[in-house]
């Protein structure tokens, strides 16, 4: 064990079985903790959208009543959304951060712990929800008053565990930052850091700016609900479209703490595999700076049919078509990175590319919804329901496994089995198309979303949907597959794992030894 | 090292706390910004200076009532068209009836289409102003007094003033969730 | 019950999947945003085509690119990896090409919205309500008024019949507006945030308790457009369509002229006694349209949700609680209050009706003379 080491929480003891997981301070540990428990989520809130599929197979009510199903649309968007893509995206940082900028460990290995085990507690309550009397919370994700004030029992478990959620969201970024502003190995400047850190550094600002926003607007619904204020009850000269600014001006940059890690991602991956240095590094980091800032000012483009004035619709317009700009600039980049390059086509680079693709598809989709007029007519239909998944399955769950795909040689010391990973690919990338691009035809033909039942037009890309869903749902099981034999065995990996592969984290040997960067390396 | 990260979360740990308030900060912000841009004004009362009438053009008064869900009252307009002067003083009465066999505290909340109308109305008396208490079946007239300021856009010919009674007094119960569990 | 959901799914999946390349389930289905009957909707519409193109265009670029180079520029195919990592140039060119093709977009989305938000000059004002689950009308400048509510039969929702064309997507009472005519509508809600919004007339806006929202159609082709609330408002937000049917000035006045008869037929008629069957057939369809989404139309209710009416304690007990629950509903619950909702035939019509069905036969008759004594 080294000597140089600042931290005490470095040197503790490795407890054996469970305890070394509950009280682990270590990040490696940590970051398979958060990457676990998102797995988990992810096939919880899978589960739940298969719910929805199934039931939206046909026309009638089949297999759910209508307060049931919105029950299910809810909390599959806030699990995967704060269960699954968030904690994945944090295990990673976890993981990686130290190891990319040369620390020892997070600079605040205690809090770490806290932030993981925060979550197992706040999502047993939310789920504990479904069996309680009036339901699991059914008002959407968006919980817009009056409406979620209908919530039954599960009303105050609701409020809780996403004060829960946030805070541990909350701890995660002020641990990455602190991480990444004090811990960096010297010679590792800002500009030199790989992009995976960079665009974390932004959402972990992010988060630190407006976690707490969230938590103030659902504790006065909870205050509005039992203690009798009234922020959003008109009778008490409150409002209720208030909520849905503070909401939004939350869930916005939220929608960016959701993609902008994936954007790092794939920057890490692209070059690699193009065996070619990132096109545009710079760009890049202004790039998502700048879709950090933009992010705060265009929140109200989820609400053009509440009755703004005029102008303010014109104002959210124009910004919301601004994020096309440096939207743009990164994916000309990607393109600019593979041009000329001397590419293969591993696990790892299929998702990438298809994250380039589809989360594109996803930003057209986008564009189009910018348009106030043609907002209008597409707000809250499956259109919207296409564009979020082409965004958040194609862009931020394809990025997470790529990802995984990425480092898994490295946490394991193993390579995974590139045949199944090949099929997890092929299987999830058709199946999401199927799943969801039919979805935009059913939004432009006018179907709501968040419906259990619809009309007879509707009813054949409903089915297109659902078998795809389907595929996608089962195809996942490749992918546990996929990591229980990599954990368990399989061909040894080297240190740098990719022929292509440049960072800090690719110099210390597969699997990673439990303490790295004791001694700082020196950044030239 | 350990100091600096000391500092480093000692300051964002500030700044999450000011954006906990920030969140808070954000209601009267926004409430400036309505009243600003005139959306949800006219609840209070204005005291009206001498206005000139300006007899050129005619503004079409809409006016209408609701009811919110749970409120067994009986609210409608006496009279529901009305064609106006801007400047001009204008009375008109609502009806209001208490069907049920409580007493009960009804507040009204002022709207207007459009919205940007809401600033020119200079009310000098209003039911809205003040919580109303109705007494089980009791049946009441009340009047609404404003002036349209002439300074309204020319372009707005007709305007509907709108108001709703909530129950005041239920509010720190709300409505409870159907229980429609899962079968199946 | 998670059993039975994967067992109902492996047969929904094994039948759908022979249903999809058998014969077309359905009536046509489409592809892209109706053009829809108003300049609002055609506006709507060729802006979408315009990005979309624009869109398609980007795309044909980006990835005819990225295509190439993952054909061409393949470690298999020997490609030795290029160096460069930079060229401000290229940066600067495809920062400012972009800004410039959302600008050319920005102008006529501009005049779209200001055009769209201008409900000045309208010749006709009508107030929409939405309720949990159901739409309210109301013609200001004529004082006519009525509910309009899902008429699709709960037998097809739970597939113990076969479905109807317009399944879901039928009302009792369609809002019908004159064609030609610019129809300002006025949105509010009675309970929670609902949204108003029917394809083809371009135009959707939410509807929020406590306040009105503004906008305006101008149908210009008769017919019959149908629609959905498009805001999340609960159990049956999925059940409350909306159906505008557009005729023209002649067809409008005498449907108004029909409209009003009615009322006044109503209001005459709510003075004189009213015989049992009367009573009953009138009160069964209104029982039908407003509570059996709730209480079931056998009358049966939901376990555990909504209360069954067979031998309740209120449908049997004395009459003036009954009509007091069901004019003044129940606060805490979902028992709308209805005296806002129905006239006195109607209330009367029902509360008899509930008295008298499913083997309830309690014998009272309850006339709408007593109704009007109980507002």
């Amino acid at each position: 064990m080294s000597t140089a080491t600042t931290h005490d929480a470095h040197h503790e003891e490795q407890r054996s079985g469970l305890m070394r997981w509950v009280f682990t301070t270590n990040h490696k540990d940590i970051g398979t903790l958060y990457l676990l428990f998102s797995l988990l989520m992810f096939m919880v809130g899978g589960a739940m959208a298969m719910i929805i599929r199934a039931e939206l197979f046909e026309p009638g009510l089949q297999f759910v009543q209508p307060q049931f199903f919105n029950s299910m649309t809810t909390m599959h968007a806030l699990i995967m959304i704060f269960g699954a893509v968030m904690p994945g995206f944090v295990g990673l940082a976890n993981w990686l951060v130290p190891m990319m900028i040369g620390a020892p460990d997070m600079a605040l290995p205690r809090m770490n712990n806290w932030s993981f085990w925060i979550l197992p507690f706040a999502f047993a309550m939310l789920l504990s929800t479904l069996f309680m009397e009036g339901g699991a919370p059914a008002g959407g994700w968006t919980m817009y008053p009056p409406l979620v004030l209908q919530t039954g029992n599960a009303f105050p478990f609701l409020i809780f565990a996403v004060h829960l959620m946030g805070i541990s969201s909350i701890m995660g970024a002020i641990n990455i930052v602190v991480t990444i502003v004090n811990m960096r190995a010297p010679g590792m400047t800002l500009m030199k850091m790989p992009l995976f850190v960079w665009t974390w550094l932004i959402t972990a600002y992010l988060l630190i700016a407006v976690m707490p926003v969230l938590a103030g607007a659902v504790t006065m619904l909870l205050t509005d609900r039992n203690f009798g204020t009234h922020f959003f009850n008109a009778a008490g000269g409150g409002d209720p479209v208030m909520f849905q600014h503070i909401f939004w001006f939350f869930a916005h940059p939220e929608v960016y703490i959701l993609i902008l890690p994936a954007f790092g991602i794939v920057s890490q991956v692209i070059p690699t595999f193009a065996r070619k240095p990132l096109f545009g590094y710079a760009s890049m980091v202004y790039a998502t700076a700048s879709i950090a800032v933009l992010s705060f000012i265009v929140w109200a483009h989820h609400m053009f049919t509440v009755g703004m004035p005029v102008t303010a619709q014109l104002f959210f317009m124009f910004s919301t078509m601004l994020i096309a700009v440096p939207t743009g600039v990164k994916v000309f980049n990607w393109v600019a990175t593979m041009w000329k390059g001397s590419m293969t086509f591993e696990t790892p680079m299929l998702f990438a590319i298809a994250f380039v693709c589809l989360f594109t598809i996803g930003g057209f989709s986008g564009l189009v919804l910018a348009i106030a007029p043609v907002d209008i007519q597409l707000h809250d239909t499956y259109y919207v329901v296409a564009h979020f998944h082409y965004v958040l399955v194609s862009g931020a769950l394809f990025s997470i496994f790529a990802g995984i795909y990425y480092w898994l040689p490295k946490w394991t010391g193993h390579m995974y089995n590139e045949t199944l990973g090949k099929w997890h690919f092929w299987l999830s990338v058709i199946g999401m198309n199927i799943v969801f691009f039919p979805m935009h035809f059913l939004g432009l033909a006018g179907m709501p979303r968040r419906i259990p039942d619809y009309a007879l037009q509707f009813t054949e890309f409903n089915q297109i949907a659902t078998v795809g869903a389907f595929m996608f749902g089962f195809s996942q099981l490749i992918f546990l597959i996929v990591v229980m034999k990599a954990i368990k065995g399989g061909e040894k990996a080297t240190a740098q794992v990719w022929e292509g592969a440049e960072g800090l984290e690719w110099t210390v040997p597969s699997p990673a030894p439990y303490h790295t960067f004791e001694t700082a390396p020196v950044v030239k | 090292m350990a100091l600096g990260n000391a500092t480093t979360l000692t300051k964002l740990f500030v700044v999450s706390l000011m954006m906990f308030g920030f969140g808070f900060a954000l209601v009267p912000f926004y409430y400036k910004i309505c009243e600003v841009t005139g959306i949800n004004s006219g609840a209070e009362q204005v005291l009206v200076k001498n206005t000139q009438v300006d007899t050129s053009r005619w503004v079409t008064l809409e006016f209408d009532a609701n009811t919110n869900a749970g409120m067994p009252w009986q609210f409608k307009p006496a009279q529901r068209i009305m064609k106006v002067h801007p400047g001009q003083l204008v009375q008109v009465d609502y009806e209001v009836v208490n069907t049920s066999d409580r007493a009960i505290v009804g507040q009204a909340v002022p709207s207007y289409g459009p919205r940007r109308a809401g600033a020119f109305f200079k009310k000098i008396e209003c039911f809205c102003f003040t919580p109303q208490t109705l007494a089980a079946g009791e049946r009441r007239r009340m009047p609404v007094l404003f002036v349209l300021d002439p300074s309204m856009d020319k372009d707005v010919n007709t305007v509907t003033l709108s108001y709703t009674f909530f129950d005041t007094g239920a509010q720190a119960k709300t409505t409870e969730l159907q229980k429609d569990l899962p079968r199946g | 019950m998670w059993l039975t959901i994967v067992r109902r799914t492996l047969t929904a999946i094994s039948g759908g999947a022979a249903a999809l390349y058998g014969a077309a389930v359905s009536a046509e289905y489409g592809l892209n945003l109706p053009r829809g009957v108003t300049p609002i909707s055609q506006d709507a519409y060729d802006l979408h085509m315009l990005v979309l193109w624009v869109c398609v265009a980007i795309a044909v670029v980006v990835f005819g690119a990225m295509f190439i180079s993952i054909i061409y520029h393949r470690k298999s195919r020997g490609a030795k990896p290029a160096q460069f990592h930079e060229s401000t140039l290229v940066e600067i060119v495809w920062t400012i090409v972009p800004f410039l093709i959302l600008a050319g977009m920005a102008i006529p989305a501009t005049k779209a919205l200001v055009a769209m938000e201008d409900t000045t000059n309208s010749d006709l004002s009508i107030k929409v309500t939405g309720y949990q689950w159901k739409w309210g009308y109301d013609y200001i400048d004529d004082g006519v008024s009525f509910i309009s509510s899902l008429s699709t039969p709960q037998d097809q929702i739970y597939n113990r019949q076969g479905k109807g064309d317009n399944y879901l997507l039928e009302v009792d009472n369609p809002l019908v507006v004159p064609v030609n005519k610019k129809v300002r509508l006025l949105i509010t809600a009675n309970d929670v945030i609902h949204a108003w919004w029917v394809p083809e007339l371009g135009m959707k806006k939410d509807a929020i308790p406590g306040y009105i929202n503004e906008m305006w159609i101008n149908v210009q082709e008769e017919g019959v457009y149908r629609g959905q609330c498009a805001e999340l408002c609960g159990k049956d937000h999925g059940f409350m369509p909306i159906v505008v049917v557009a005729k023209n000035d002649a067809d409008f006045d005498a449907w108004m002229q029909a409209q009003k008869s009615a009322a006044d037929a109503d209001a005459s008629a709510a003075d004189r006694e009213w015989a049992q069957d009367e009573l009953m057939t009138r009160g069964e369809n209104v029982y039908n349209t407003a509570c059996a989404a709730c209480h079931q139309v056998s009358g049966a209710g939901v376990p555990g949700a909504f209360p069954g009416l067979v031998g309740s304690p209120i449908a049997t007990g004395p009459i003036e609680a009954h009509l007091d629950m069901v004019m003044n509903g129940k606060p805490g619950t979902a028992m709308a209050a209805f005296a806002g909702q129905l006239n006195d035939i109607d209330i009367a019509a029902v509360v008899t009706y509930e008295r008298n069905a499913w083997g309830n036969d309690t014998g009272d008759l309850v006339q709408p003379s007593d109704v009007e004594a109980a507002r």
